[in-house]
């Protein structure tokens, strides 16, 4: 209201830090609350219900490197989302471009089977994200030039994509066999798995480092989650992306073309979910089939969403995802506990930080309280 | 006995206070102005008044009793009726149905339209308020809208009416209008508390001015006591030049040229029709219009926004007639959008990336596509100085500025660029005073600096202060042009208002003769 300098926030990094991530630390810890009620109400141990989620997911070095396995893809699919979104763009159709990414990965894989190491991973990364820019490219002209909605579009690609898949596995891609699948990828252009870079010996030593399943996708995402940071922070095509997303309007008196931005800004999305399908076909399954992913791209929304949609946020949130991923399994072992609770918990979490409006009004009254106390 | 009495009000905002123990009476059948710059705290005061915010303090007495307003339902209870500076109206709906919305007379769930017409027809009359009731909203003028919000307050049975800045949408010839119905409000035995930023309007309206600073009560006083710059000192507390003084402009090459453009409007309809002006180095020149006379469409045509359907745009002899919005930066315009919200900031950006942005690219803010963060936090440190923003640093957000501060924001951007055009429109809408002084002293610099202004206002008394040629917009022609002091505000309305083009009725032409009257 008055022009006092006190009262304007200061935009400083601890600060958005905080402001940032209380809300989904929260919302996190009330979840998991209230999912305890839930287990609770029901006739369930909640206590050994967690205990189990948690030996499932951090509880040893192969539980941990399953939970690295789970949330690798879902990086790369919170990224796609959160990207997107920094440009108000909603790419609801990450899974789409995933599939096709990772039909390429499965593609390049077995054609380019002789290739060393060095020049096949980056090959198969490459063509994963021109395959998935290119699968968001239709989409995004769309939206550019006549205004068609993306979710609509990205949606219906997504569709497409699947069916593709679904076609070609069965069809000329077959391998041979009973089983609709392609043919195994080149072992030159698998990524490997973490621990398999280590000499017995090493892993003798240092026993945390048996991550089991665990590969090296993970430093992939990592790498890709601060650069996609970097270049929302620091480079012309983040600031204009960035721009667009808050206003269209003044970005476009200030001469950034907005369709031109709208397009760059979906393909980019498009190219970093064809990558969560690339370290899927490269570091799990070694070939595409029907089913091979388990919907990572629409719980990459829920990932950019806990993330609020900051870059370095996907790297926890994906963790978050993919521990609760890889514990139900032995939550429903041991502690007879339904996987499906922890759809419940991730269900909550989501609620809760759409919610985030009510938990704001929350804290701003308690400062209101608190600065009234102070007169 | 007063008919509204606040005592002692206090509302806290997280990390502001924004009314500090302010107590005002109204008495029966007075205008009240509440005078005081863009946030001050007049409209919290109201909105606490009204029921839309509650106070951390304070007591809101009715006719001598306190009164617990904990909504505007109460409000209305009680006989408060609050029409906003944005108008709260379902638009496809008819006027009647606007008034009785809410409180339909009728029975059974089934609306008595006959007699709903009826009452409003009545109140119409009594006031004096002309509307037509089958009317829809989206039909009418805003000046119509605004009429139908205050025969809504008083079908609501208002006995004090609270007009939150009335006046920021009209016309000079409706808010002529909407100052005798006041009076005849008043005439009728109603109070009116009268929100406004602008000094000749309270001189012009009120019986007693209640002036507002940084959430307190500064000073009261009446018109016959005071002067616009008596009122603007109080205002601001400091002393405020009104209308600044500039020198003979000395014309120099032509740097703007305009030649029979025609541009279409959103609906694809003949915005601009042929206009054709020149714009030199040194002098400001000033399109004088009513809202909705192409002057929109002609500012986003020469920006680069709006692409023409016909006729020439030149700037220092090169061609931009189609010309995007990047190439009319690249080739030295600049421009200060009429609204900074929607086309002149980004909020949710800090300053030093408001005001980077458009040369986002340029060396040395950015290199090989990598901005450089550090010589962008200098410049902005330089331009909030400069231009005096009021801010601890410049990593605040855009949105946490008053609306002085923002358009301070938006002015350093476009003026810092070093522009051989500056094209302002509407450079001080919503501004207070301080404000408006301030960046009235920009435009006249660049002037006085041998650059080419090109400003575009509804307000003559801009117009007025700063312009050395006008230009008068009707229907999308240019009707008249006038050298500086050439044209008083009554001529000037005459022609913004169709009276050179088209042969208007005496009757209408006296009536937009009397629209000027200030």
């Amino acid at each position: 209201m008055s022009e006092t300098h006190e009262a304007l926030p200061e935009q400083k990094p601890w600060m958005t830090l905080v402001q940032r991530a209380g809300a989904p630390v929260v919302s996190v810890l009330v979840a998991i609350g209230i999912g305890s009620v839930i287990m609770w109400v029901s006739g369930y141990d909640a206590m050994a219900a967690f205990a189990a989620l948690f030996k499932g997911s951090l509880g040893s070095p192969k539980a941990l490197g399953d939970t690295l396995l789970r949330a690798t893809p879902l990086m790369f699919t919170g990224l796609a989302v959160a990207y997107g979104f920094r440009a108000g763009l909603f790419n609801i159709g990450a899974e789409g471009q995933l599939f096709m990414g990772g039909l390429a990965a499965a593609y390049l894989g077995v054609a380019l089977a002789g290739w060393p190491p060095a020049l096949a991973l980056p090959a198969l990364l490459l063509g994963a994200m021109a395959a998935g820019a290119a699968w968001a490219f239709v989409p995004a002209l769309l939206k550019a030039r006549i205004g068609a909605h993306e979710v609509i579009t990205t949606m219906m690609f997504t569709y497409i994509a699947k069916y593709i898949v679904s076609w070609l596995v069965v069809g000329p891609l077959k391998a041979p066999g009973q089983i609709p699948q392609t043919n195994m990828i080149g072992v030159s252009a698998q990524l490997p798995r973490i621990q398999s870079l280590f000499s017995d010996a090493t892993l003798e030593a240092l026993p945390f480092l048996r991550l089991g399943r665990g590969h090296m996708g993970i430093f992939v995402a990592l790498f890709f989650a601060v650069a996609v940071w970097l270049v929302l922070k620091y480079t012309t095509l983040g600031y204009e992306n960035r721009a667009v997303g808050y206003n269209p309007w003044a970005s476009e008196n200030a001469g950034i073309s907005v369709p031109a931005t709208i397009i760059k800004s979906l393909c980019i999305s498009g190219a970093l979910a064809g990558l969560a399908g690339a370290v899927e076909v490269m570091g799990v399954h070694h070939r595409i089939f029907d089913q091979f992913s388990s919907g990572f791209g629409f719980t990459g929304i829920a990932v950019a969403l806990v993330a609020k949609n900051h870059p370095l946020g996907v790297i926890p949130a994906a963790l978050l995802f993919g521990a609760m991923s890889a514990g139900s399994g032995t939550m429903q072992l041991e502690a007879d506990v339904p996987q499906k609770i922890v759809l419940i918990i991730q269900a909550l979490v989501i609620f809760l930080i759409a919610a985030e409006s009510v938990v704001q009004w929350f804290i701003q009254k308690r400062q209101k309280e608190a600065l009234a106390r102070a007169r | 006995m007063p008919v509204l009495e606040l005592r002692g009000i206090t509302k806290i905002f997280p990390g502001v206070v924004a009314n500090d123990d302010v107590s005002l009476t109204l008495d029966s059948g007075e205008i009240v102005a509440l005078l005081g710059e863009n946030g001050a705290g007049k409209t919290t005061l109201m909105n606490v008044v009204y029921g839309l915010l509650s106070a951390d303090g304070g007591e809101v007495l009715v006719d001598g009793k306190p009164a617990r307003i904990k909504s505007p339902r109460d409000a209305i209870d009680h006989g408060i009726g609050m029409v906003h500076q944005h108008f709260m109206l379902v638009e496809p709906l008819t006027v009647t149905e606007n008034i009785v919305l809410g409180r339909e007379p009728g029975r059974w769930g089934v609306i008595d339209f006959a007699a709903a017409r009826e009452r409003v027809r009545a109140l119409s009359e009594q006031y004096g308020l002309k509307v037509d009731p089958d009317a829809k909203i989206q039909d009418l003028s805003v000046g119509m809208q605004q009429r139908v919000e205050i025969l809504k307050a008083l079908y609501q049975g208002a006995r004090v009416l609270i007009l939150d800045e009335p006046t920021a949408v009209l016309t000079p010839q409706e808010v002529h209008e909407l100052f005798s119905v006041v009076r005849s409000l008043v005439e009728e035995g109603l109070s009116v508390v009268f929100i406004t930023h602008k000094l000749e309007e309270v001189i012009a309206v009120a019986d007693r001015i209640v002036v507002m600073r940084d959430g307190r009560v500064v000073g009261e006083t009446k018109p016959a006591e005071t002067d616009m710059v008596g009122l603007a000192r109080m205002m601001v507390g400091r002393d405020v030049v009104l209308r600044i003084e500039k020198g003979a402009s000395v014309c120099g090459e032509p740097v703007l040229e305009v030649e029979d453009l025609h541009v279409l409007d959103d609906r694809r309809l003949e915005a601009v029709r042929g206009v054709t002006f020149t714009v030199c180095g040194g002098e400001v020149v000033a399109i004088a219009g009513v809202d909705g006379n192409g002057q929109r469409e002609l500012v986003e045509a020469i920006v680069g926004l709006r692409r023409p359907q016909g006729g020439a745009i030149r700037t220092k002899g090169r061609d931009v007639t189609h010309a995007t919005a990047r190439e009319a930066i690249e080739a030295k315009i600049s421009h200060i959008p009429e609204d900074r919200h929607r086309r002149g900031l980004v909020l949710d950006f800090t300053i030093a990336e408001n005001l980077v942005l458009g040369d986002h690219r340029e060396e040395p803010y950015a290199k090989r596509g990598v901005m450089r963060p550090s010589v962008i936090a200098e410049m902005a440190r330089e331009r909030i100085s400069a231009y005096d923003v009021r801010t601890p640093s410049e990593r605040v957000l855009a949105s946490a500025l008053s609306g002085g501060n923002q358009q301070k924001v938006v002015v350093a951007r476009e003026i810092g660029r070093g522009p051989e055009l500056l094209v302002a429109a509407q450079p001080t809408r919503g501004l207070d005073v301080g404000a408006i002084e301030f960046v009235h002293r920009q435009i006249i610099a660049q002037r006085d600096a041998g650059k080419a202004v090109l400003l575009v206002s509804f307000e003559l008394e801009e117009v007025m202060a700063l312009a050395d040629r006008i230009l008068v917009i009707y229907e999308g022609r240019i009707v008249r042009e006038f050298a500086a002091g050439e044209a008083d505000d009554q001529t000037l309305g005459y022609y913004m208002t169709g009276g050179g083009g088209s042969k208007l009725e005496p009757a209408a032409a006296a009536a937009a003769e009397t629209g000027g009257e200030r």
